[in-house]
């Protein structure tokens, strides 16, 4: 871990909130394309059967 | 082979299926090494001390906050010219990313200001501007969630996407030549005389890159996502239809 002296809560805090957001965008997008994925599938089957 | 082709929503789908993968991989993996690099192989800055680690998140998220607004612009433009659906739900699903991008970069901006500034904001040109872009980036997703119909709710993001694209450029441009607020000028620029030291210059083109794969991965991922809603909404409407005949 580099000693970052005075400025270690601001550089770390700027690293939490952005790889949070990263997270947050990253793993929304991913379940959303799961969940219509899902339903996609289930309208087809119905409009088939 | 016209690249017109791909504005195909089944197409578009079956072409960026094995590349989304591959983007989110290489984005993810070339992000880690640039902040890697840029956090613990870096020195401090002589005057900004370690606050400068930060200039590895603000500078790529202010970059794609700005691009992607105007990523949206062309897709809009696509769409009022040529009506294909896929370039208006690409442009309806970079803007989440792009929020996400604008609020990474305030807060970073913020964080950084407060030690170096002696202030977390400024009503300064750039910072000004950029908050009236996580303004129109609101505005332009409430007004796809207010508008039932696509077609109509395509047409009215659109012109607020021109519209918006005046304040993209300006966030842009507003330090280079509005020169009288807090915020420096540009760290990175096509002159090499204002660039930031190559120390520091090297990671932070990496993670520029990374955040820009990223940026792709996730607009294909959201826009094939789109793709499939609109795919579901059509198939409901006319199985509804076919039982209304029965």
């Amino acid at each position: 871990m580099p000693d970052l002296g005075p400025y270690a809560v601001p550089v770390l805090a700027a690293y939490a909130v952005s790889l949070s957001l990263f997270a947050v965008i990253v793993l929304s997008s991913w379940r959303s394309w799961i969940k219509v994925k899902r339903q996609l599938k289930e309208v087809e089957k119905n409009g088939e059967s | 082979m016209s690249i017109w082709e791909y504005a195909n929503p089944k197409k578009f789908s079956a072409t960026v299926t094995p590349i989304i993968p591959w983007a989110f991989a290489l984005g993810l993996g070339g992000l880690a090494v640039g902040l890697i690099w840029g956090f613990f192989f870096t020195p401090d800055d002589y005057r900004q001390g370690a606050t400068v680690k930060i200039i590895y998140l603000h500078v790529p998220s202010a970059f794609l906050a700005i691009n992607a607004w105007l990523m949206m612009l062309v897709t809009s433009l696509i769409w009022v010219v040529r009506r294909h659906h896929v370039s208006a739900l690409a442009a309806k699903a970079a803007a989440p990313v792009g929020v996400v991008m604008t609020v990474m970069a305030l807060a970073t901006g913020a964080i950084w200001g407060q030690p170096i500034w002696g202030t977390w904001w400024a009503w300064d040109p750039r910072l000004t501007s950029f908050l009236i872009l996580f303004l129109f980036y609101l505005g332009y997703i409430a007004l796809w969630e207010a508008i039932p119909d696509p077609d109509t709710a395509a047409d009215l993001t659109s012109i607020l996407c021109i519209v918006g694209s005046v304040f993209a450029l300006l966030s842009r441009y507003a330090a280079v030549y509005w020169a009288q607020g807090l915020h420096q000028p540009a760290s990175l620029s096509l002159d090499a005389e204002e660039n930031v030291a190559d120390v520091f210059w090297q990671p932070l083109v990496l993670c520029m890159v990374a955040f820009g794969i990223l940026f792709v991965a996730l607009v294909l991922l959201r826009t094939r996502t789109e793709i499939a809603k609109r795919r579901i909404a059509a198939l409901e409407a006319r199985a509804r239809r076919s039982e209304v005949r029965v």
